[in-house]
């Protein structure tokens, strides 16, 4: 099991330096950069004639390093990170991008967890429900539910939340806190604060992974329920609580395990349209608006981060499955 | 208990299920019973309902679809007699029987254990539910089973997973596992025929030897007459969810009544006889669709008569214990057969 472990996060490795330089050639490949968009400001803007506003570009340009080789402007970013953790400079925000970044990820970490904390148990309890009461009106509901879940884009319950809470419950919504709360220092009333306004995005990104989880779970427990060990767990003399929580979901869960871990990287960057939506501080907006503006290194190290939360979400779920399932640990 | 103490009366037993196209009688009133210490063989072609008669002592017919509609299953256990039939199938009083007084191991030995679980801790599990006994004490339990069913290095085996061990050492699993709590009745549902020849004959053996030492009864469940006449002492014959003979290994063998015991005997090749093999022509009617009033065997068989497609054949005993539910042993009707 250990010797399985070392081994998978050796792979990772050189996996993650893969995707950081694909990353890095994709946010080149756009004709121009950041300082195109700052001479056009220039000469439009401060009234700089063509040549000048040029000249002042290429300054800039040494000066950020991004006149040198493509490959050497790699190799200064990738080492800046490993060695420093400095991912670069923002253009657009005038600041190192490790200051940018954190805190978004920080608090989309947190929106992202919850989601899938949240979609993942009322997902697989549902499920449990659904497949062990097969085709009951409980069985039905849910699975109605689930395909309204599955098939309403999340910025569009994102919109009617909003007005039905804004317009009719009459309660403030739209980023994490109210406003007399953005910048007063952290209380027991401000924390209420952002639980008031935390359910909100959980409940709109949570949903359609709530719906996925319920629909697999339900799947692969009334498949697990017709196996044989189910039944011999049966003619031990088993309870049917014991029967089906400790003999059937145990093999059921895998799947939704696998999804989660490609579910981790999809609450990062799909809730983007959600998030501008709701307003919130999180990595999906800056990310967009990053590439908008060819904001390199910002935009770089959003990849970056996908790509790492990728990563290391397929690996913990696969440590999770090597833990549920024996037969995974061989290979 | 006393070896020939009666321990099982099945009587009328009848199972049906609810399906898309109607109601199917899986098992339609079958009698039979079971002494302490013998070897009850029940033999039929798949879909005769044989599976569903030993799901049905169990009380473990497939829910939600099927249930046990009529009959009672008596066992007279060491607490005196219950009927089965009238516990609910998820009740306290029947979990303590299954597992404990009747255990039962199936046809496919590859997806019979939980892969997530060691087979140590699926023994332990039925050890520990039914004996007052500690984890380390029922550890010991198991490991001493492993090696009663002639597995090697019992105490690692323990803590081996099901996909370590072959199809032979999961069905030797399967029985020290259902033998764990000393069962008064061991159902073996097709217990060999997804093995190989040579790890049947193993199986079948260790059974045996087992029967020999703890002194349980076994219902053998299977299609293949030759497990009958090694293991058996008295057969139930099964056709279309009907018990049609019921009558001891020898007499069943020899002077088999019913003509669809007949047949199923000549449909089986013998060693230095040069014959070609007869098979039963047709096939078992589909029972979604049979009104009853008449045979089920009738459109197949080669003796039929006019009564047989319009009347339900009644059971006959000779007062030997050897059953038939056949026109032909009807002194009545044919005045022949019936001596």
């Amino acid at each position: 099991m250990l010797s399985y472990l070392i081994r998978r996060i050796l792979y990772a490795i050189p996996m993650l330096l893969l995707v950081s330089f694909f990353s890095f050639i994709v946010i080149n490949l756009p004709p121009g950069d950041y300082l195109t968009t700052v001479q056009q400001q220039l000469q439009s803007q401060a009234g700089m004639s063509r040549d000048q506003a040029v000249a002042m570009a290429e300054r800039m340009r040494a000066r950020y390093g991004l006149d040198q080789p493509f490959v050497l402007q790699y190799a200064n970013w990738i080492g800046g990170i490993v060695t420093r953790g400095d991912f670069g400079y923002s253009f657009q925000h005038n600041r190192p991008v490790s200051e940018v970044i954190w805190v978004r990820l920080g608090w989309t970490l947190l929106i992202a967890g919850l989601c899938h904390a949240v979609s993942v148990i009322i997902g697989v309890l549902i499920g449990i429900f659904s497949a062990t009461h097969k085709y009951s009106i409980g069985d039905n509901i849910a699975t109605v539910f689930a395909f309204l879940g599955l098939s309403i884009p999340n910025f569009f319950f994102a919109l009617v939340l909003m007005y039905l809470l804004a317009f009719h419950a009459g309660v403030h919504v739209g980023g994490l806190f109210s406003p007399e709360y953005v910048l007063a220092p952290w209380g027991w009333d401000k924390f209420v604060d952002l639980l008031k306004h935390l359910w909100v995005p959980v409940v709109v990104v949570g949903l359609a992974g709530t719906a996925q989880n319920m629909r697999i779970m339900r799947g692969n427990l009334m498949d697990v329920l017709n196996r044989q060990y189910v039944e011999t767990a049966r003619a031990k003399g088993l309870s049917e609580r014991k029967v089906i929580y400790k003999h059937a979901v145990r093999n059921a869960i895998q799947p939704v395990i696998m999804y989660m871990g490609m579910a981790l990287p999809f609450l990062i960057q799909g809730e983007i349209i959600a998030s501008i939506i709701l307003n919130l501080p999180t990595t999906g907006p800056s990310f967009y608006y990053a590439l908008v503006n060819q904001d390199m290194y910002l935009a770089g190290s959003f990849l970056m981060m996908i790509a790492v939360v990728l990563v290391a979400g397929n690996l913990l779920a696969d440590f999770a499955l090597a833990w549920l399932d024996p037969r995974v640990r061989y290979d | 208990m006393a070896k020939g103490d009666r321990l099982l009366d099945v009587v009328d037993l009848s199972t049906h299920f609810r399906t898309e196209e109607g109601i199917l009688r899986a098992v339609d009133r079958v009698s039979f019973h079971l002494d302490q210490g013998e070897t009850l063989g029940i033999v039929g072609e798949s879909g005769c309902g044989k599976s569903i008669t030993a799901k049905s002592v169990m009380n473990l017919v497939p829910q939600p679809r099927g249930s046990i509609v009529g009959g009672k299953v008596l066992y007279h256990g060491n607490n005196g007699t219950v009927d089965i039939t009238s516990y609910h199938h998820q009740s306290r009083e029947m979990r303590k029987i299954r597992g404990n007084e009747i255990s039962m191991i199936f046809q496919e030995p590859m997806t019979s254990l939980n892969p997530v679980f060691t087979i140590g801790d699926q023994l332990m599990e039925a050890i520990m539910l039914h004996q007052r006994l500690g984890r380390a004490q029922a550890r010991q339990r198991a490991a001493e089973m492993l090696a009663r069913v002639k597995i090697s290095n019992p105490e690692q085996r323990l803590d081996r997973y099901p996909h370590e061990f072959s199809g032979g050492m999961r069905q030797r699993a399967m029985i020290a596992m259902a033998l764990s709590c000393n069962p008064q009745i061991l159902i073996a549902d097709e217990p060999t025929t997804a093995l190989d020849v040579t790890v049947e004959a193993q199986i079948l053996n260790l059974m045996q030897d087992l029967q020999d030492e703890m002194g349980m009864a076994i219902i053998m469940i299977t299609h293949d007459l030759g497990v009958i006449a090694g293991m058996a002492d008295r057969v139930l014959v099964m056709y279309a969810g009907w018990g049609v003979e019921r009558a001891t290994t020898e007499q069943v063998f020899y002077t088999p009544k019913h003509p669809y015991a007949t047949a199923l005997l000549q449909s089986i090749p013998k060693i230095g006889v040069r014959k070609r093999l007869t098979s039963i022509p047709g096939s078992v009617p589909d029972l979604n669709n049979v009104e009853g009033g008449w045979c089920y065997f009738a459109p197949r068989c080669a003796e039929a008569m006019d009564i047989c497609r319009q009347k339900e054949p009644p059971t006959f005993d000779d007062d030997e214990g050897h059953t038939v539910k056949c026109w032909l042993w009807d002194k009545q009707q044919t005045g022949i057969k019936a001596g």
